[in-house]
C-alpha cells in the first residue's frame, strides 16, 4: 500500500498534477487513511520540495507547480479530514504587511506552510494591523506571519504585536522579509523572525507546538 | 549605426545613473504608493533627480517607469493612465538633460506568473510591455532598459515586445541572479549561461544584470557574462544588502567602495556601469571619477 503514498509524492515533486489528483483519487476509493494520504504523499513530497529550495536545488517555478500538484491532492482529502474531525496542524494568518506589495516571499510561506500541514488564511498584500488580528481572533488562529519587503511598511508589524499585547493574545506571530531582522523581531516583541521560506515553516512549528 | 552602441564599440565605458526608489523616498514617497504615482502627482521631482545624476556624471538617465507596464499599474486602479505616466517621466528628464545624456525607458517586471506555474499568458505580457514601451518611444526615450528579470520567457516577450515597435532604439536587457552553491542562479533558475543565450537569441543589443546583492558578486557575474557573448555588458549594482539600523534602511556599500570596485568592472570589460537599490549621486560621482582616471592613465 506505500507505494501509492511514494507515487504521489514523486508525482508531486514533479509537478503532476494530474496524476497526483489521479492517485489520491484512487487511494481514497482504497479505503486508505486520509491523514496517511496527507502525512506520508502530500506533505512528504512538500517536504522534499522545500528541502531542495533551500539547497537551491531547484527554484520558484517547481516549487509553484509542485504546489499545484499538492492542492490537486489536498482538495479532495479535505472534506474527508473534517469529517473525520480531524483538523491540520493548526491554522494560522499570513500576508505582506499594509503599503507592502511585494509577495512572492509571502506566497512561498503560505504554500510550504499548507504543505506542512497548516490550514493557512492568507489575506494577500497590503494588509493593515487592525486585519491581522481580527481576522486571526475570529478564525481562532494560533499565529499571525507578516512579510514586508519595504522598511516603510514595519510599523505595521510593530502595530500588530501591540494589539496582541493589549488584549493579552495568545495569538503568536512571526515576521520575515528583507528589511526586518531578529532584532527587529526583539524590538517590536514578535515570536520569532525567519530568515528564509523553510526557517519560517520551522519556527511555525515550533511557536505553535509550543502552544498546545 | 546607433550612436550609443558605437560609442561602446569604440571601447568608451558609459555611466548610468543609480537607484531611482530610494532617491523617491528620500523626496517623500508614502509607502504604499506607487513610485510612478509621482509622474503624475510631483513631477518636478522627476527633473530634480535627472538633475542630480546628471550633475553626478551620468551618460545615461533612466526614467521612473519601472512599474509603468500597465499589467503592473493594474495593482493600483491605474492602469488607464499608462500612456500619461510614461510620456511625463520622459518628458521631465529630457526637459533637464537636453542632449547632454541618453535617456533610458526602464521597465520592470510585470509582477505576473506567466504559465503554466503562474496564470497569465504569454501575449498579455507582451501586449502589456509593448503598450508601455510604445509611450516610451513615442516620447523620445534613446534606449530601453528591461530590468529585474528573473523569469527568462518574460524578459525574452519585452525585449520582442520593444523591437516589434522599434530597430532603431537599442535594447538592454538585465537579470536579477542570487549566489547558490551551484553558481548564479535567478530565482525563477535561470543561470547566466541560459541568460546570455536566450537575451542574445531574444535580439537585446546589451545584457546584464541589475540589483542583486553587492557589487563583489556583480564582478563575478560581470566576468562570466564577458566570457560567453560578445555583446556589449551592463552593470547596475545595489549598495549592498540593505540592513536595518535605528529603524532607517542602510545600504552598508559607500560611494568610495563602489568606486574602488567599478575598476574591476572595468577590467572585467563593462561597458556600461550604474547603480541599483540603494545606490545615489555620490556613488554615481564615485564611479565617474575612476571611469575618468582610468581611462587617463591607461
Amino acid at each position: 500500500m506505500d507505494i501509492i503514498f511514494t507515487q504521489i509524492s514523486e508525482y508531486l515533486q514533479q509537478g503532476d498534477d494530474e496524476k497526483v489528483f489521479k492517485l489520491t483519487k484512487n487511494a481514497i476509493k482504497l479505503n486508505l487513511n486520509p491523514k496517511d494520504i496527507l502525512d506520508n504523499g502530500l506533505i512528504a513530497g512538500m517536504n522534499i520540495i522545500g528541502e531542495q529550495f533551500r539547497k537551491h536545488e531547484i527554484f520558484l517555478p517547481d516549487v509553484l507547480m509542485a504546489a499545484k500538484a499538492m492542492y490537486a491532492g489536498l482538495d479532495q482529502l479535505k472534506p474527508l479530514l473534517a469529517s473525520k474531525g480531524i483538523s491540520g496542524l493548526g491554522k494560522v494568518v499570513i500576508g505582506t504587511v499594509q503599503g507592502d506589495l511585494h509577495d512572492i516571499g509571502k506566497n512561498l510561506v503560505g504554500i510550504m506552510l499548507k504543505g506542512a500541514g497548516f490550514d493557512v488564511i492568507d489575506l494577500g498584500k497590503d494588509v493593515s494591523a487592525e486585519k491581522f488580528v481580527e481576522t486571526a481572533k475570529r478564525e481562532n488562529a494560533k499565529l499571525i506571519g507578516m512579510s514586508a519587503l519595504l522598511t516603510t511598511t514595519m510599523q505595521t508589524m510593530k502595530k500588530v504585536t501591540e494589539l496582541l499585547k493589549k488584549e493579552n493574545s495568545e495569538i503568536k506571530t512571526i515576521i520575515g522579509g528583507a528589511p526586518v531582522s531578529k532584532e527587529f523581531a526583539n524590538e517590536i516583541g514578535a515570536n520569532a523572525y525567519a530568515y528564509d521560506v523553510a526557517n519560517a515553516v520551522e519556527c511555525v512549528k515550533n511557536l505553535i507546538s509550543g502552544v498546545k | 549605426m546607433n550612436p550609443i552602441l558605437k560609442r561602446i564599440r569604440n571601447g568608451e565605458i558609459l555611466i548610468a545613473d543609480g537607484a531611482m526608489g530610494t532617491m523617491l523616498f528620500a523626496k517623500g514617497l508614502k509607502p504604499g504608493e506607487p513610485p510612478e504615482s509621482v509622474n503624475l502627482k510631483n513631477p518636478e521631482i522627476l527633473e530634480e533627480i535627472a538633475q542630480a545624476y546628471l550633475d553626478a556624471g551620468a551618460d545615461i538617465i533612466q526614467t521612473n517607469t519601472f512599474g509603468a507596464s500597465p499589467l503592473k499599474l493594474s495593482d493600483y486602479g491605474l492602469q488607464d493612465k499608462t500612456e500619461e505616466i510614461n510620456r511625463i517621466a520622459v518628458e521631465r528628464v529630457k526637459r533637464v538633460v537636453g542632449n547632454k545624456a541618453y535617456i533610458s525607458g526602464s521597465c520592470g517586471p510585470s509582477g505576473k506568473l506567466l504559465k503554466p506555474f503562474g496564470d497569465t499568458e504569454p501575449d498579455d505580457i507582451y501586449q502589456s510591455f509593448k503598450r508601455q514601451m510604445k509611450s516610451l518611444i513615442n516620447a523620445g526615450i534613446d534606449l530601453i532598459c528591461i530590468e529585474t528579470m528573473t523569469d527568462l520567457n518574460e524578459a525574452t516577450l519585452a525585449i520582442k515586445a520593444a523591437k516589434s515597435i522599434s530597430t532603431i532604439i537599442p535594447v538592454m536587457a538585465t537579470m536579477t541572479f542570487d549566489e547558490t552553491p551551484r553558481g548564479f542562479f535567478t530565482i525563477m533558475g535561470v543561470s547566466i549561461n541560459d541568460a546570455v543565450t536566450g537575451l542574445q537569441k531574444a535580439g537585446a543589443d546589451i545584457i546584464g544584470s541589475n540589483c542583486g546583492n553587492g557589487i563583489e558578486n556583480m564582478i563575478k557575474i560581470a566576468r562570466e557574462f564577458k566570457k560567453l557573448t560578445i555583446l556589449p555588458t551592463i552593470i547596475q549594482s545595489n549598495a549592498g544588502i540593505p540592513e536595518m539600523k535605528d529603524g532607517k534602511l542602510v545600504y552598508s556599500e559607500t560611494p568610495e567602495f563602489f568606486g574602488e570596485k567599478a575598476k574591476e568592472l572595468i577590467d572585467a570589460g563593462v561597458s556600461i556601469i550604474g547603480g541599483c537599490c540603494g545606490t545615489t549621486p555620490e556613488h554615481i560621482k564615485a564611479i565617474r571619477k575612476v571611469v575618468d582616471n582610468y581611462i587617463e592613465n591607461d
